[in-house]
This record gives structure tokens, sequence and C-alpha cells, in this order.
């Protein structure tokens, strides 16, 4: 059930072969040091015979020895430690570093489509509790395991039989283990699910609270809360109830072995195979031998969960990635743009983009027009590769955009999205996006972008931290910080996806020369809900219901008398 | 940790009772011994095969008892935990609701998701274990020692050195890497933040090619929390080395002093052995308390981090007025209201005075970042002003029960986001009492209603209404202000996705409606109408008035108004 999560997590251990070594090591010599104590100690007390008869030498020989190994003990024990601690919590990082990259590289269909609340918890919690369970497994299994060979080895220098009898029963703890394990596996499953359900919904009403508080929601969320909380809560205290039988089961099973021992052992010595002295010993192997045995089963429940956790993550890991075979760089300047026999659809079966043809020259502008919902977005998925083509090709310059590396594709690029998303950085970091922009070329943007006054009337101006889940700014002030971004560089395509939808119109004309000037000999897409932008664009792409039904200049759409010359009389011409 | 205390004492029976049977278990064990001596010392030496088949029969008995014993214990710390759990986390989703926004932006919201999650769970497992072993140990360290005194006085002082030095050193232990953990669980807000962000600004990222910076810059904060993780491990990992040192140096002193005392005459052999075996077995019981000594530590520390969000209370307090004043004839009213986010920053609104009547409808327009929507977030309190007065039908927003407020002053958000669900959920959620004609009569005066109808109104809607264009989701949250019902609407940019036609029909909807009305927009057109329109500069009113009194007046507004006219017109040719 488990196989390939346990490999997978052999892998990442694979990178830490040292320290696992170390940790193998430094586990034998403290359980080799841990069980001499009692047996110098045993040594020890054996040298005080009887009153003026103790032999203060050897009894002295002996304090020193435990001494030592004492301290032998504290040492190997620590470093242990260190080392388990250094090797879980590294390859938790590992496996949290490949999880977040993965964020980065998988395909929007994926992104778009499953609940970012669940990504972020297996990403968060999920490793969170992988790593405390091979913290554990580490921590225990192999002094368990040592601990279990070195008693074997004093059980049959005791007595054949008695070992025998003692070796064949214990597996039975292992067998209840299993029998367990295997039924609390479905309610870790859905424990973790619970979980993931309740960070989406925790995040989902905490990232809505304006709605929350505006529409009095609190008591609708608490109750969804509760009912998903109700349920996790049962899955919870199911999945640590079971979970927690499989030590007192096991230890059951190692009292009845212990049972068998003192039955064995007795008729022995009745037999006058074994002494007295023998049985007490061999008894008290025998329970130092199952001792292990508890804490094994007890951590395999722990790791149980670790792994189903574990599973989570790496089915995330798992996911198709985005493969950027693309080797050709697009050269600077203007580009062409073609669609060849494009098909495209969301979800299979409903095809939206069907064999759809357009060439647009060097320096050409497309306008994107349609009714509210007509899918105006999707040709900029497909142009910036958010989305992979089903049929046909995109050619950017000539070239096929499957064959253009990624970076270079989107660095062509400049693009004001819908959504102005707002990282957690600077204003500054904010507009420059990672590339390098000297404080004056900042400002000059911000200043092309009408924004320059508003940033300064921030608490630390261009050095104050935003937040995209604050308040501080309004839509429009995003979509400004956005448009800065996209100015202050000149690209060779752009894309503005109704880039001033949020900003007042005074100062969306302003910014509006600004566009046009950067527009000028660049191949541009815009999806219009300007009269001007249209009325002078090259090609304009009429689209409806995700479909592009219509395609061509201003006065042949109108001319032709079909879906366009019915949006345009309605969307522009009735103002008044 | 007193609110979550409080918690678990709903589960006092549970939480007594599995300790308890936890005890009954280690007793039960301690039997064990007393069956073997009778082995050894009575059915051996008289070669009596049916009292060793006896005393075995009893051995197995003892076996079945602590199995039926034990689970009982399991099951009640299983149980206690998780409903103290789910009482917790109920308690803890309902504080953070009563939250304002000036508190959640002040907190984060990412600490605030992870308290919930993963500090919660870490208390969990840490109630869950404290209850399996937190009696058990202590009994047989103590018992450990009370049974040396009966040994022997002079010897058992060993023990009374030797406890309170392991107490002594998991004290200071813990008090260390407390605070420690704490500062590992700040380090994974941080990567749940970073992973949030990620996730939701992912187009954008992958516009700037940020990929790479992203990745470099998690597995930075990553590998901090990897240091923090192991400074915190490096202390609370000496405690079992440290705790054995010290039971092994008082099983030295045990044997040399039992040797001095034997030699003498007044210790015997087997009261060493026996005052060996007492200290050997509190060792045994300390490894076990060990590996919970690490679960206490970091379920104390994500304690801490869970009552730091109880203990922070909502910075809003609501009134207690929960009618409105019928007679009064002024709906909104501003007094000399300025405002700023914070302290320390510049006011976003300055010195605003307006008021409007019932029934009458405002229109505000102005500069992006000039003040609009903080205006519109003032009315509904949302934020309490800095100074000034906002009165609502003659009284002041403060005084109101703030859900009472929110049933009558409706804010529809610029950025209007919908809830996982269906449609017809999420207009239920504005209004539970709303029934199919209030929903499409309000779907219809959003201009909705078709390609609503189109999917059906229970057609699934994604979280935040992603799976809806922006036009689309406005409508919708015009239409879910409009089933929340309330004599205020304020529409804050709710038109801007719109086209022109579905903009000038929604209005015309809205008109016939019995409301008072604040939009806010970017379009002259929308406001034209206005019985009064403010015209916002910098957060000051730069000019207030009817549409004419303004055009007449005011050169930034005649500016607004004739960009958007000219191009109006050109639309006309």
């Amino acid at each position: 059930m488990y196989k390939q999560t346990i490999k997978r997590c052999l892998s990442y251990l694979s990178n830490y072969r040292l320290e696992f070594f170390l940790s193998v090591m430094m586990a034998f010599i403290y359980v080799i040091a841990s069980l001499y104590i009692p047996l110098l100690a045993g040594r020890a007390i054996d040298s005080l015979i009887g009153p003026g008869s103790v032999d203060f030498v050897s009894l002295s020989a002996d304090a020193v020895r435990i001494f030592i190994t004492a301290i032998v003990c504290f040492v190997s024990q620590y470093v242990l430690s260190r080392l388990n601690n250094r090797m879980t919590y590294r390859i938790a990082r590992d496996v949290r570093n490949d999880a977040f990259r993965k964020i980065e590289v998988l395909p929007f269909s994926y992104l778009d489509s499953n609940r970012q609340g669940d990504i972020v918890s297996r990403i968060i919690n999920d490793v969170e509790q992988l790593s405390d369970g091979l913290l554990l497994g580490f921590s225990q299994f192999f002094s368990a395991s040592l601990t279990i060979i070195v008693t074997i080895y004093y059980l049959f220098s005791l007595d054949f039989i008695i070992a025998l009898v003692v070796i064949l029963v214990s597996p039975l703890s292992f067998l209840v283990a299993k029998f367990i394990a295997s039924r609390t596996h479905r309610f870790f499953k859905s424990t973790a699910q619970m979980r993931s359900l309740q960070t989406d919904l925790t995040d989902e009403f905490i990232t809505s609270s304006p709605e929350v508080i505006c529409y009095n929601l609190q008591s609708a969320c608490q109750d969804k809360f509760n009912s998903v909380n109700e349920k996790w809560a049962d899955s919870s205290l199911k999945g640590t109830f079971y979970s927690s039988l499989v030590n007192p089961a096991t230890r059951a099973v190692n009292s009845i072995v212990y049972a068998c021992a003192a039955l064995c052992g007795s008729f022995l010595v009745l037999a006058g195979r074994l002494t007295v002295g023998g049985l007490v010993s061999a008894l008290s192997y025998a329970n130092q031998y199952t001792k292990p045995f508890n804490e094994i089963t007890g951590v395999v429940t722990e790791l149980q969960n670790a792994l189903v956790c574990a599973s989570r993550v790496f089915a995330l890991l798992d996911e198709k990635e985005i493969v950027d075979e693309g080797k050709e760089e697009l050269p600077e300047g203007a580009l062409s743009v073609e669609f060849r026999g494009v098909c495209f659809s969301y979800t299979p079966g409903q095809n939206l983009i069907r064999n759809f043809s357009l060439k647009i020259g060097k320096g050409q502008h497309v306008a994107i027009a349609g009714p509210t919902g007509a899918g105006k977005s999707t040709i900029i998925n497909l142009l910036m590769r958010y989305y992979e083509i089903d049929e046909g090709d995109i050619l950017i310059d000539g070239i096929s955009i499957k064959d253009i590396k990624l970076s270079s594709l989107r660095r062509s690029f400049g693009s004001v999205l819908q959504d102005s998303f707002i990282k957690s950085a600077s204003v500054k970091d904010n507009i420059t996006m990672g590339r390098d922009f000297s404080d004056e070329e900042v400002i000059e943007a911000c200043k092309k972008a009408h924004v320059h006054n508003m940033i300064m009337r921030l608490e630390d101006g261009y050095d104050t931290v935003l937040d995209d889940d604050e308040g501080l700014l309004s839509a429009g002030e995003r979509q400004l910080i956005a448009i800065a971004r996209c100015m202050i560089d000149l690209p060779d395509l752009l894309i503005l996806d109704e880039a001033t939808s949020n900003i007042d119109t005074r100062t969306e004309g302003l910014i509006q020369d600004s566009f046009n000037r950067m527009m000028e000999g660049r191949t541009s897409f815009v999806v219009a809900h300007r009269l001007s932008t249209i009325r002078n664009a090259d090609v304009i792409l009429v689209m409806k219901d995700g479909n592009i039904v219509e395609a061509g200049k201003h006065d042949e759409l109108l001319k032709k008398n079909g879906f366009y010359s019915e949006l345009y009389r309605s969307q522009f011409a009735s103002v008044s | 940790m007193g609110t979550l205390a409080s918690f678990l004492r709903k589960y006092t029976r549970e939480c007594i009772l599995a300790p308890l049977f936890k005890l009954f278990e280690a007793l039960l064990e301690l039997f064990v011994p007393l069956v073997v001596a009778s082995i050894v010392d009575d059915a051996i030496p008289q070669g009596d095969r049916g009292l060793i088949m006896q005393m075995v029969l009893i051995l197995f008995a003892l076996a079945a008892a602590g199995l039926i014993v034990s689970f009982t214990a399991q099951y009640f710390s299983a149980k206690a935990a998780a409903c103290f759990a789910r009482d917790a986390k109920k308690a803890l989703f309902a504080h953070i609701q009563t939250f304002s926004l000036a508190d959640c932006d002040r907190t984060g919201l990412a600490t605030l998701i992870n308290r919930m999650t993963g500090d919660m769970n870490q208390v969990q497992s840490g109630v869950n274990m404290t209850l399996r072993l937190l009696l058990r140990s202590p009994f047989v360290v103590f018992g450990a020692a009370l049974m040396a005194f009966t040994v022997d006085v002079r010897a058992a002082l060993i023990f009374v050195v030797a406890i309170p030095l392991l107490s002594l050193i998991v004290y200071v232990l813990l008090r260390i890497s407390v605070p420690r953990f704490r500062t590992v669980q700040s380090h994974s807000d941080g990567l749940l933040a970073q992973t949030r962000e990620n996730y939701k600004g992912a187009r954008v990222i992958r516009a700037f090619s940020l990929q790479d910076r992203e990745v470099a810059s998690f597995t930075k904060a990553n590998g901090k929390l990897l240091t923090s993780q192991l400074r915190a491990g490096r202390i609370s990992v000496l405690t079992n080395p440290m705790t054995s040192f010290v039971v092994n140096t008082a099983i030295i002193a045990i044997i040399y002093y039992g040797g001095l005392r034997v030699d003498t005459g007044t210790l015997s052999q087997g009261s060493v052995v026996a005052l060996f075996n007492y200290m050997s077995q509190i060792l045994v019981e300390l490894i076990k308390l060990a590996s919970l000594i690490q679960t206490i530590t970091k379920a104390l520390a994500s304690a801490r981090r869970v009552e730091a969000v109880f203990d922070s209370t909502s910075s809003m307090a609501g009134g207690s007025v929960s009618e409105i004043d019928d007679s009064c004839d002024t709906a909104i009213e501003f007094r000399n209201v300025s405002f700023s986010y914070n302290d320390s920053s510049e006011n976003v609104l300055t010195d605003i005075s307006f008021s409007l009547r019932k029934g009458q409808t405002l229109g505000i327009i102005g500069a992006t970042g000039s003040g609009k929507s903080t205006l519109a977030a003032l009315i509904a309190r949302l934020y309490d002003v800095k100074s000034g007065e906002v009165d609502i039908f003659g009284r002041d927003v403060r005084d109101y029960s703030l859900s009472f407020l929110h049933s009558n002053v409706t804010l529809a958000l610029q950025k209007a986001r919908l809830f996982k669900g269906t449609i017809r959920e999420n207009m239920l959620l504005a209004n539970p009492d709303a029934g199919q004609e209030d929903i499409m009569a309000a779907l219809k005066d959003a201009c909705a209603y078709d390609f609503v109808m189109q999917k059906g109104l229970d057609s699934p809607v994604e979280a935040g209404g992603r799976n809806f264009s922006g036009g689309q989701r406005q409508r919708l949250s015009i239409a879910r202000s409009l089933v929340h019902g309330g004599r205020i609407l304020i529409l804050d940019d709710s038109f801007s996705a719109l086209d022109y036609m579905t903009d000038s029909a929604v209005r015309t909807a809205l008109a016939k409606r019995d409301l008072t009305k604040v939009i806010i927009s970017q379009r002259t057109s929308s406001i034209l109408n206005a019985d009064k329109i403010i015209l916002l500069e910098n957060g000051c009113i730069s000019a207030m008035g009817t549409h004419e009194e303004l055009l007449a007046t005011s050169s930034i507004y005649q500016d607004i108004y004739y960009t958007q006219f000219e191009k109006e017109e050109k639309a006309d040719v």
C-alpha cells in the first residue's frame, strides 16, 4: 500500500547517506552502551558480598566503567538525535522545496481547477506531518531493531528452546499491528482531506472578510466551518483511536510471549535443563526483547499517518508539469503572430475555439471584442502559453510557440492582465518584478502610469511593503501599479487585458496616450472596452460564448452586418 | 493558556478517566513480577505443574485485562483531544470572525490560517500524548522513589537529589526550547504566505518569468525554517541524554554508597539490588517521557500562538442600537471626517462633510486613489474614522450593532468575491430568507438573469467566483447585494467591467427600488442623474453638487466629463 511512497521517501534520504550511516552507527554505539550499563551494574553489585567483605577495588573499577559508559551513552544519544533532526528536517525542506517549485511549473489547467487551500495544506501541513513521522521513525526504529538483535543473542546464549519460543510468537505483534494499521489508513486519509478542506474554508472566508462583514455572513460561514469541523473531528478521533490500539494490542501479544516463556521456562527448570537464575534472566530478556516491538509498532502508526501525508505531497509532485522543450529565443523588435488552425477547449469535448487561423503582421494591432463573459481572456491564455492549444499552431515570428523558450516568449510580452496581482514586497519591487531597473527608471514609469503621487502618499513611499490581501490599495491603484510594471520596459509584443477597467477616465485618457506611444511599431493585443482602440485596430477578433465568431477590420465587420455590428450598436452607439 | 484550557474543561471526565485507566494498566503490569515470583518461589521448588499452569493463566488474564483497560484509556484520550481541538477550532474561527478589517490587515491572513490548522494540530497531539503519559510517568517516578524509602531511608536520599535535578533539567530545557519552537512556527507562517501568493499570482509571476526567483526566495525562507528547527531541536533533544546521564550517575552513587553500607553491615545486597531496580525503572519511564516532552514543547509553542489570537480582541466594538429612527430624513451624514489606514500614514480622507436625504442618490467620482472606496467603507463602518463622525439615519454608525448596521447598509464591493458553492447558495448566503422570486428579481435587476439561466441557478461557483468573467462577477455581486436588502445601497465601482448598455440597464432597474444609493464610478454617465455628486481629489471634496452645477463650476469635473463625453460623441457618428 505504501511501497511507492516509502521508496520516494528513501530517495530523498539518499542525499544524506553520510548522516544516515552515522546515525545507524551512533544508534549501535548507544544501544550497546545502554545495554552494557545494567551488565556492569550487576557485576558491581556482585562485589557487595557481605559485611566486611566488599571488594572495593573491583567496585571502584566498575563504577568508573559505568561512568565512562554513561558518558559514551550521553554523547552517542545526543549526536544520534542531532543527526536524526538534521536528516528529517532536511528531507522535509527538500520535499517542501520540490513541492513549491511545482507550483511554478504546473499548468494552469491544474491550478485553475484546484483549491488553493488544499495545495497550501499539502505543502505546509502535510510536509510537517511527514517530518514528524520520519523523525520518530529514525529515532526509534534503528535503536529498537538493534536492541532486538542484541537481546536475541543473549537469549540464545541462555537456552535454545526458550529463545525459539520467544522468537516464534513475537511476530504475532507485527500481524496485529498490520491488521489494525490497514484499517486505520482510511481514517488518516480522510483526516488529511478534511484538514485541507478546513484550510481551504478558512482561507476563503478570511480572504473574503469584507464580504463576510458587509453581508453579515459570520454565522453562515461558521455553520459551514462547523460542519467540516465536525467531520474532521470525527475522522481524527477515529484515526487517533484506532491507531492508538496498536500499542496496547502488541503489548498484549508481548505479555502472551512473556507468559509462554514463563510456562516453557518453568517446565525446562523442572526438567533440569535450566536453573532458576537462568529462568529469571530469560524472562527479563523476554521482557526487554518485546519492548522494542512496542516501540516499533507505535512508530508504525505514526509512520502510517506520515505516509498518508507524504502520498498527498507526492501526488502533487507527480502532477504533469509544463514541459518547456522550446529552445528558440525570440529576436528583439516587432514580431509577427500567426494562428494556424488553432483548436482549443478548457474541458475536453467542449470545443471553444475551432480551427482558427489568422495572420498578424509586424506592428499590427489586434483588438479583441465581445460581450462581457465571451471568453476574451482565452486568446491571452493561449498567446502567453498559460494553456496549451489542442490542435494547430501559433507562430510568433514564424517560430512555433512550442519551440520558443517559455521565458523568452513571456519576456517578449509586456502584459497588463485583468487581475492585478500585488506581490508582498515593496512598491519598487512590485514594479521591477525582478528586472534590473534603477530607481529613476521606476519613478519615471510610475509617473507615466500616473501612480507616482499616490505612491508618495504611502507610508514609506516606494519602499512601502504591499500585500495582496491587504485593503491598502484599491482595485484602480493596483491596476496602476500593474501598468507601471508594464511601462518600465518596452516589450516587443503587448497584451492589455482590460488594463484600465478600474481607473478613472481622466487618468485613463492620460495613460492611454502613453500606451499609444508604446504600441507604435509593436504588435499588440488589446481586450478592448474603448471604442477608439477598436476602430483603429488592424484586426478585430469578435468573440461570443468562448468562440471567435468574426474577424476583420471595423468597417468590414460593420458591413457584414453580423454579430459585431450588433454588438457595436448596443455597446458603443447608444450612450446618450 | 486560559482560553485553550477552558475548552479542555468540558472533557474533564475524559481527561481524568484516560490517565486513570493508564494508571490501572501500569498497576496491572506491576502484578506480573509477583506472579513470576510465586512461580519461582513456590511452584518450581514443589514441582507443582498445576500451579505453574494456574499462574501462567493468570499471566494471560492480566494481558487481557491490560488490553481492555488500555483500549479504554486510548479511547478517552483520543476523544478528549479530538473534541477539544474541534471546540477550540470552532471558537477560534468564530473569534477571527469578530476581527475588523483593520485587525485582519494588521495580523496577516497567512498566520491566521496557519494558527487555525498547523498550530492546532500540534496542540491536539500534545493533549493526546499528555493524557496518555502524563499521569503514568510521574506515578512511576514518584512511586519508585517512595518504594526506595521503604527499602532504606538514607540511601533514598539519592533519589531526593536526583528527582528535583531531573525536573529542573526538563523545566529549563522546556523554557529554552518553547520560544525557539515558536520561532519555527513563525517561519512556517512565512512559507505559507509565499505558497498562497504564488498560487494566486501564478499568471503574473510567469508573465515576468519570476519562477526561479520565487523558488530561490522560497528556498531561502525554507532554509531559515530549517535553521530554526535545528536550533530548537539542539536544545530539546538534550532532554533524554541529560536525564539518562543523571540517572546513570545516581546508579553509581547507589551502588557505591550501597557498597559502603553493605561493608559495615547496615544494608543487604538484596536491598541494593532493589534500589538499583527502582532507579532503572525511573530511567525507562524518563525515556518514554522524553518523546512526550518533545511533543509538549511544540504543542506549548503552538498553544501560545493560538492564545495570542484569542487574546487579541476586535478593535471595533459594535453599539447596541438596532432600530432606525424613521422620522429622520437624513440617510447619511459625514461631519468633518478624516481617516488614515494607520496612525503614522498620511490621511486618505481629510475633513469630509456632506449629507444625503432618504431615497436620494449620491454619486462619487474622482481619480484613482482619491479615496472613493475608503469613503464607501466608512459608511458601512468597515473601518472607524480617525476624527469626525459618520451618521446613518441621524445616529453615529458606532452606536448601531454591527450586524444591524450591515443588514441596513449594503456595500457591493469593488473586487467582488463570490463563494464556492452554487449561484443560489451565494444569493441565499446574503439573505437566508430570500425566496425564489426575490432572487429572480435581483438577478433580473442586476442584468444577470440571462447568463445565470443559461447555466441554471444551481450551477457551480468556484472559490472567488473565478469561473465567471469580471463583468459576470460584478453583476452577481450586485444581485447579491439586492438579495441582501437594506435601506442604503453602496455600489463601489460595481459597473466598471460592464458595457455601457448593461450599466445603464442596471441603473434604470435600481431606480425603481426604494433605496438610498451611493454610486461610486469612473463614468460620469453612471452618476449623471444623481441628486448629489461629490468630486474627490486627493482625499478632499473638491466639488459637490448636481451634474449641471459641477459642470458649470468645476474645471476638473468638466475635464472628466468631456474626456468621456467626447468619446461618447464619437461613438454616435
